[in-house]
């Protein structure tokens, strides 16, 4: 099995961003005709074909997205790609928007024919403000050889790309916070039911795909289904692009099928740990996702993998930590990031995160007590099951599976231990 | 209809329901702080978690249900769920409830007795707020008391159309502040004080002024009258465990004689006063192509609206003070006249539904003898606090009656409490001053509940009247809106700022249930019929005031004591 596979990213490096011609060359458009030709059930037979899920972290299956989008009956509907790629650790949308922007705009258009929309438009963060440039100049390109607001391959499919900036906010990359943000309010997350496919910017049923999903959707109708699909394992078919960061030689964004373990993701692709240090620990799918000790890494990276360890796939950022980093220096930067992010409209994300920040910076400091732990345990319990939106909900993530894997570490920075009753595994 | 299990019990409700509802049905109680059955669904508090059938939780205030549903509602996952973020709550809350006005009648103390929650089990109680706001004359925003729960956002935005109020920042920073985070007194407050009710927390309440109250009680050399608002009388109960619209006129007034009242006397009266001067006022508009429609004045909520935020229509109001103003003046000319006494050893009390009256009663032109006329307003809540502070058994107390000369009203006073009494009690008068004729029915019913406007039309002579009631200001803002492209079809249009009336006034007790304002309207009603006389021009007390001192409606002393003017509360820069 190949380590590294390109499809997704097979056209990086290949063309300048503004040049059509030859993304047309290297097969451009050839999945919307396609998509065009062959009809809405077509592209969704081969999404089910590919089992593509949604790339921004949730792992949706977007064929079932898709169908029960398609059938949605609505005076206006429109498309949007999630392009807000706040997720720390994560970098993989920023390349494609560089290095294949077409591939991108194909891949909202094709989702645009199946939806029923005439009008998409891109959410890309503000801190990609050069990128939000040179989308625009591929947009007008896009203009002038009429692929964009004309009739396309001779039927009558018309369609329009806005870019939008975001104003940096974590949470609007979370669909209803990004509507939100689009209707020109602040960036917080709608009460599900009605979810944004029903109603959504406007009102009007929208749908949302990652950037990944949508190079990808181009992707697999381009190469064909099983073709996409012989790659990977059983249950996680093809590719996924990811990011690897950290305490490796080599970080970047790479395109791996899926089933290829960890540790060959990060010895043989990234290139090894720096100065051949011990692994301490990984962090999946970005900053909301838990911490995995280094001795765990011979798991196939996969959805059913790591799933069934506790883990997940989630963005595709694979974060390395080796042995010269404590747990609790890192949780204490996770935490004040979901502390700067966290957008205060409910009482678990805003006061459990005020409150565990205040805790664990006494591990920090070494005033912490026993009972401390079994505190912080709570309250990232309460956040876990009753914040509102997703990042209350995984914001304590990373620190839950530090108490399960790491629980010493914690105990060896707590200043009194003989105060506290409370024995190592009580709390368990 | 939709069946489900909840706690193991079936349950049949229709789709449109949320599990909090269903539960209600079963007489479960889940647990709610950011939720409000007279606003939409904010899901902020998360303190309605339940328990679904795959184990999860989910919140039970936006959660519809659904066909074979089973929700549990009190396991131990429930429970730890719910107590865990009423202690998140708590630990960012000043804990101080001795010292707050809510202490016992707050939704979030309430709770933590019910999960047995005694003190703060996180170590500090961190308290980040904004400090205390006290811009102004009517109400307080206590930050550090503050829940996030977003009620009085929703009231101040989608019922009264006022919008001052907002969430800003985020994360912990997270704070409902007035726009552009100014003190409130400079912002478009109007001071309805409807906020104040739904808080669930004493986070916003009115400034505190029973101290003044004893202060004057206490000082020999003043003479001290009190004043009595028609909506006080069907609602101040409440307060002491008696049922909403239990009317208790002679308690009120036999209390305020215990408390140390040289005289009490009825803001009726002066309701009566106003219908005549505001009748006569729009007949002449009406006969001498004045500004039409003419607007009511009574409500100071609403003085503020108009004069905040449409300043070009100000020539539609009536230019009569309200009732509470005119019996200020009259308390310190003719009464002090009568009494011989000097006005300034006169302190009038006003004892009112309202918040916004505080505001009203502190405007510079109101003072007719140099000093403002009323001295000190108190709200239905204050006035309870100083009969429980006195030791008074209001429930047992026996009825007293009203002093002379502003003690005799007629129902048509009375009715001012509720939305379209005013209006009813106007048509009253007018109909019978212009014609001449007895009216056979005097009930105006189309004028009367809790539909948000209402019209009617009444024919005067050869004239056929059109009239329109609107209260809340949500509502008020419609009519204005018409007003102000020279679009209204009435001639007369009354407007309450509060829902429901001054019954539902910013100063009022919390309602309990739904159903409380309407009972209070009910029993305004019922004071009406019981009276002698229910036309305000019938009332022997107001001919006499005529006779010994006004002259005639709108004449030069009415003028003078009666009658006001307006302006932009904030005039455009040149």
């Amino acid at each position: 099995m190949n380590r590294v596979q390109a499809f997704i990213t097979a056209n990086f490096d290949c063309y300048e961003y503004n040049d059509i011609d030859r993304y047309i060359e290297l097969g451009g458009f050839e999945a919307l005709k396609k998509a065009i030709e062959k009809g809405s059930d077509y592209v969704i037979d081969e999404l089910r074909t590919a089992d593509i899920k949604g790339r921004g972290g949730a792992g949706y299956p977007t064929w079932k997205k898709w169908a029960i989008g398609h059938k949605r009956q609505a005076e206006k509907k429109y498309v949007v790609c999630n392009a807000d790629e706040g997720e720390p650790g994560t970098f993989k949308d920023r390349e494609l928007l560089k290095k294949d922007p077409f591939k991108v705009i194909e891949g909202m258009m094709i989702s645009g024919f199946v939806f029923g929309a005439s009008k998409g438009f891109i959410y890309i963060r503000e801190e990609y403000a050069y990128i939000q440039e040179t989308f625009k100049e591929a947009l007008e390109v896009m203009r002038e050889k009429k692929y964009l607001g004309h009739p396309v391959f001779g039927s009558d499919f018309v369609f329009e790309i806005e870019v939008f900036s975001g104003a940096g906010a974590y949470v609007c990359g979370e669909n209803s916070s990004l509507i939100e943000s689009m209707e020109g309010r602040v960036g917080r997350p709608r009460i599900k039911s009605p979810r944004v496919g029903e109603k959504g910017y406007l009102g009007y049923p929208t749908l949302v795909n990652n950037v990944e999903t949508l190079a990808g959707v181009t992707t697999v109708l381009l190469i064909g289904a099983e073709r996409y699909a012989q790659y990977g394992t059983q249950e996680s078919p093809g590719t996924k692009v990811i990011c690897v960061s950290g305490n490796v030689k080599n970080p970047g964004v790479y395109e791996i099928p899926f089933g290829v373990t960890l540790r060959e993701i990060i010895y043989d692709i990234a290139g090894g740990v720096e100065e051949g240090r011990r692994i301490k620990f990984l962090q999946l799918g970005g900053i909301s996702g838990p911490l995995m000790p280094g001795n765990m890494i011979d798991i196939g990276y996969s959805y059913e993998a790591l799933e069934q360890e506790g883990f997940s796939v989630g963005s595709g950022s694979i974060l390395v930590a080796d042995e010269t980093n404590r747990v609790i220096d890192f949780l204490v930067s996770v935490s004040d990031f979901f502390y700067h992010e966290s957008c205060g409209k409910c009482v678990p994300c805003r006061e459990g995160k005020r409150q565990l920040t205040r805790l664990l910076k006494k591990f920090v400091s070494g005033t912490a007590k026993g009972k401390d732990i079994k505190t912080i345990e709570k309250i990232a319990h309460t956040m876990k099951y009753t914040s509102f939106c997703g990042l209350g909900q995984t914001a304590p993530t990373a620190l839950l599976s530090a108490i399960k894997y790491f629980l010493p570490e914690f105990w060896n920075l707590v200043g009194d231990k003989e105060v506290s009753r409370i024995g190592e595994g009580e709390w368990k | 209809m939709i069946q489900l299990k909840i706690d193991n019990k079936e349950v049949t409700v229709p789709k449109t329901y949320t599990i909090l509802q269903a539960a209600k049905e079963l007489h479960i109680n889940i647990p709610t702080l950011c939720y409000h059955p007279a606003q939409g669904i904010k899901g902020n508090c998360r303190i309605c978690m339940v328990q679904d059938g795959h184990d999860r939780l989910i919140p039970a205030c936006s959660t519809k249900v659904s066909d074979g549903m089973t929700i549990l509602t009190n396991t131990k996952f429930v429970r730890e769920m719910q107590r865990g973020v009423l202690e998140l709550i708590l630990a960012n809350h000043d804990q101080d409830c001795l010292k707050c006005v809510r202490n016992g009648k707050c939704e979030l103390q309430d709770l933590c007795e019910r999960f047995n929650i005694s003190k703060n089990s996180f170590e500090e109680n961190q308290i980040s707020a904004h400090k205390k706001d006290k811009s102004n004359q009517a109400i307080v925003r206590d930050y550090s008391k503050c829940i996030k729960c977003g009620r009085c956002v929703e009231t101040c935005s989608s019922v009264q159309n006022v919008n001052i109020l907002a969430f800003a920042n985020r994360s912990t920073a997270y704070e409902i502040v007035p726009n552009f985070d100014r003190p409130l007194g400079e912002t478009e407050c109007v001071y309805c004080g409807q906020c104040i009710k739904i808080c669930p927390v004493g986070a916003i309440y009115e400034k505190n002024d029973t101290e003044q109250v004893l202060d004057a009680l206490e000082d020999e050399s003043l003479h001290v009258i009190a004043q009595i608002a028609p909506a006080v009388r069907v609602s101040i109960g409440e307060e002491f465990g008696l049922e909403p619209g239990a009317v208790t006129t002679g308690k009120i007034v036999a209390s305020l004689k215990r408390l140390g009242f040289d005289r009490v006397f009825d803001t009726n009266f002066t309701a009566d006063l106003t219908i005549l001067e505001e009748g006569t006022e729009f007949i002449d508009r009406l006969k001498n192509d004045g500004v039409l429609p003419m607007i009511t004045s009574c409500s100071p909520g609403w003085i503020n609206y108009i004069e905040g935020f449409a300043p070009e229509a100000l020539d539609h109001l009536s230019t009569c003070k309200s009732p509470q103003q005119m019996f200020g003046a009259l308390s310190k000319t003719y009464y002090a006249d009568k009494e011989g006494l000097h006005p300034s050893k006169i302190h009038t009390v006003s004892i009112m539904p309202c918040v916004a009256k505080k505001f009203e009663a502190k405007r510079p032109e109101m003072s007719s003898f140099g000093s403002i006329d009323v001295d000190t307003v108190i709200t239905t809540r204050e006035f309870a606090q100083l009969i429980r502070l006195a030791g008074i058994d209001f429930e047992r107390v026996e009825d007293e009656e009203f002093d002379e000369p502003f003690g005799i009203a007629s129902g048509a006073g009375a009715i001012f409490g509720a939305t379209g009494g005013v209006m009813e009690a106007a048509l009253r008068t007018v109909y019978e001053v212009m014609t001449g004729e007895l009216l056979d029915q005097i009930d105006f019913k189309e004028v009367r509940g809790l539909e948000g406007i209402k019209e009617a039309e009444i024919q005067i002579e050869n004239k056929v009247i059109k009239v329109a009631v609107a209260h809340g200001l949500g509502n008020a803002s419609k009519l204005l809106e018409q007003v102000k492209v020279g679009k209204s079809p009435y001639h007369f249009i009354e407007i309450m700022a509060c829902t429901g009336g001054c019954i539902g006034g910013g100063g009022q007790p919390i309602e309990k249930s739904p159903d409380t304002i309407q009972k209070r309207i009910e029993a305004i009603y019922q004071v009406d019929c019981n009276k002698d006389f229910r036309k305000s021009h019938e009332n022997p007390a107001i001919k006499q005031l005529y006779e010994e001192f006004l002259g005639q409606p709108l004449g030069e002393r009415s003028h003078h004591l009666l009658h006001t003017h307006y302006k932009a509360r904030f005039p455009k820069e040149k």
